[in-house]
């Protein structure tokens, strides 16, 4: 591995904390973003963010469309030559922009995030009905995937209702981590 | 065999033909799957873009039931539950920190000693692999098949420890022992779009679109898959891809247990195959008269 000299930023700190991943062991090299196959969709290349995280361009990487397009298909963690797992970084990324509460340059990506996990902690197994339903609201998608959804129906490929399995144990590690995060 | 198994949500869902042909294969290999208890969510890419400790914990809790119940080995078949559940020993086995956090938040032992399979792990060695051999009865022999593995049975090869990262074999190596042609091709471990297809559905049909293509220009029949997403986009997407695009590939999507199960001689109510989309009944037939 190349040793790269140090430089400080705070940004760069925040996502060591979360994370615990180095964004300066990145040199450049441009592999993660030749292999990303969601960079098409990016304004800003996973190779780009990484430098701007170095260089402490937090509104850039706030305000980019890159972390909320990442579809977290690893290639890039599993390619980089300096073993940056980059798809860690876009996890931290996207962590600490929805804590600041940024206003996400793609909003139905975090919306996605927080209505399955709201389904998640109220059902324990997620119920994609109530989730494909609560994204319609949020996202005012109403006649989206209307003929697909109901053929899925018809092959019994979505329950109409949810189960309530594990729903107990689930719902206490989600306060669980609640109560952790908070402090 | 006897091992712990952990169905994912999308098994009640979504890929109940997968849970189905699973169940179904395993049991005339002789072995024994026994559901976790109450299990639940594994919180998939939700949990771990919004909270690391969430992304552990709720595998975690899982692997806690498993060591409950006294055992040693867990199946995970779907390819999201088998990254997070193979992300969060890892973490854990190297972050002190997250290891202390965790410890205060699920009771009792969660077993950092249970070891997660995915089920094709299991089938492309000895002695399972001998065992489909010489039940495989049902001449599949002129079924051209694509196998795609998909991104997150393979990646990073340092959580995944499944099989070779850019071009793995497992999956062919059980089709061949059924008799299957698998060809070589260069969307293996290509993404699928994975979980826009809720969000940013123009991703999905891209890559999957991409996917298809690669598959038809090898001269694939069909497709057989290791993942309930990667099966729900490429199949249940196809139409509107073909639509996009201008394309026509009619590809059934087949989970690789059904192609086991066919081949073993099971009925197609036994593995669900009705379910798909994509009709493969057809495809198969035509294999069948040939035959």
């Amino acid at each position: 591995m190349v040793k790269v000299a140090p430089r400080f930023s705070e940004f760069a700190e925040a996502v060591k904390t979360i994370s615990g991943l180095d964004v300066n062991l990145c040199f450049q090299c441009a592999k993660c973003a030749s292999g990303c196959p969601v960079s098409y969709a990016m304004d800003y290349t996973p190779t780009q963010l990484i430098h701007a995280i170095q260089l402490g361009l937090t509104d850039l990487v706030m305000n980019s469309k890159t972390m909320w397009l990442c579809a977290s298909c690893q290639t890039c963690s599993t390619r980089c030559p300096q073993d940056v797992d980059l798809a860690g970084v876009m996890d931290a990324v996207r962590i600490i922009a929805q804590r600041k509460k940024i206003k996400a340059k793609i909003p139905e990506v975090p919306i996605f995030y927080r209505s399955s996990l709201r389904n998640i902690a109220l059902f324990g197994r997620m119920y994609e009905l109530g989730l494909i339903a609560t994204l319609k609201l949020l996202t005012r998608s109403f006649t989206k995937d209307m003929g697909l959804g109901l053929r899925m129906l018809r092959k019994g490929k979505l329950n109409i209702f949810p189960s309530f399995k594990g729903a107990l144990a689930a719902r206490r590690i989600f306060s669980q981590v609640k109560a952790r995060e908070k402090r | 065999m006897k091992y712990a198994y952990y169905p994912g949500c999308s098994s009640h869902s979504t890929a109940k033909e997968y849970d189905h042909s699973l169940r179904a294969v395993c049991s005339r290999l002789g072995i024994e799957l026994v559901e976790i208890k109450d299990w639940f969510c594994c919180g998939s890419t939700p949990a771990h873009s919004v909270s690391r400790l969430l992304a552990s914990a709720l595998p975690l809790g899982n692997l806690a039931i498993v060591q409950k119940m006294g055992f040693k080995e867990v199946v995970v078949p779907c390819a999201s539950c088998f990254s997070r559940f193979k992300t969060a020993l890892h973490d854990l086995q190297n972050e002190p920190r997250l290891r202390e956090e965790i410890g205060q938040i699920i009771e009792g032992n969660w077993g950092d000693d249970i070891t997660v399979y995915h089920p094709l792990q299991i089938f492309s060695e000895e002695p399972q692999l001998g065992k489909i051999s010489s039940l495989a009865k049902q001449g599949l022999a002129g079924l051209k098949v694509v196998c795609y593995y998909g991104c997150l049975l393979t990646r990073p090869p340092k959580v995944t420890e499944f099989d070779t990262c850019e071009y793995p074999e497992s999956m062919d190596r059980v089709l061949r022992a059924l008799g299957i042609a698998t060809l070589d091709w260069s969307y293996k471990t290509d993404c699928c779009g994975a979980a826009f297809a809720l969000t940013r559905t123009d991703i999905v049909l891209k890559l999957s679109h991409d996917i298809l293509e690669g598959a038809k220009s090898v001269g694939a029949d069909a497709i057989a898959v290791a993942c309930p997403l990667c099966h729900t986009n490429l199949d249940t997407r196809q139409e509107e891809i073909e639509k996009t695009y201008g394309a026509d590939y009619k590809l059934p999507i087949l989970y690789f247990t059904q192609l086991m199960g066919i081949s073993f001689g099971l009925s197609s109510q036994e593995l669900l195959l009705e379910k798909h989309l994509v009709s493969p009944q057809r495809k198969l037939e035509e294999v069948k008269q040939h035959a």
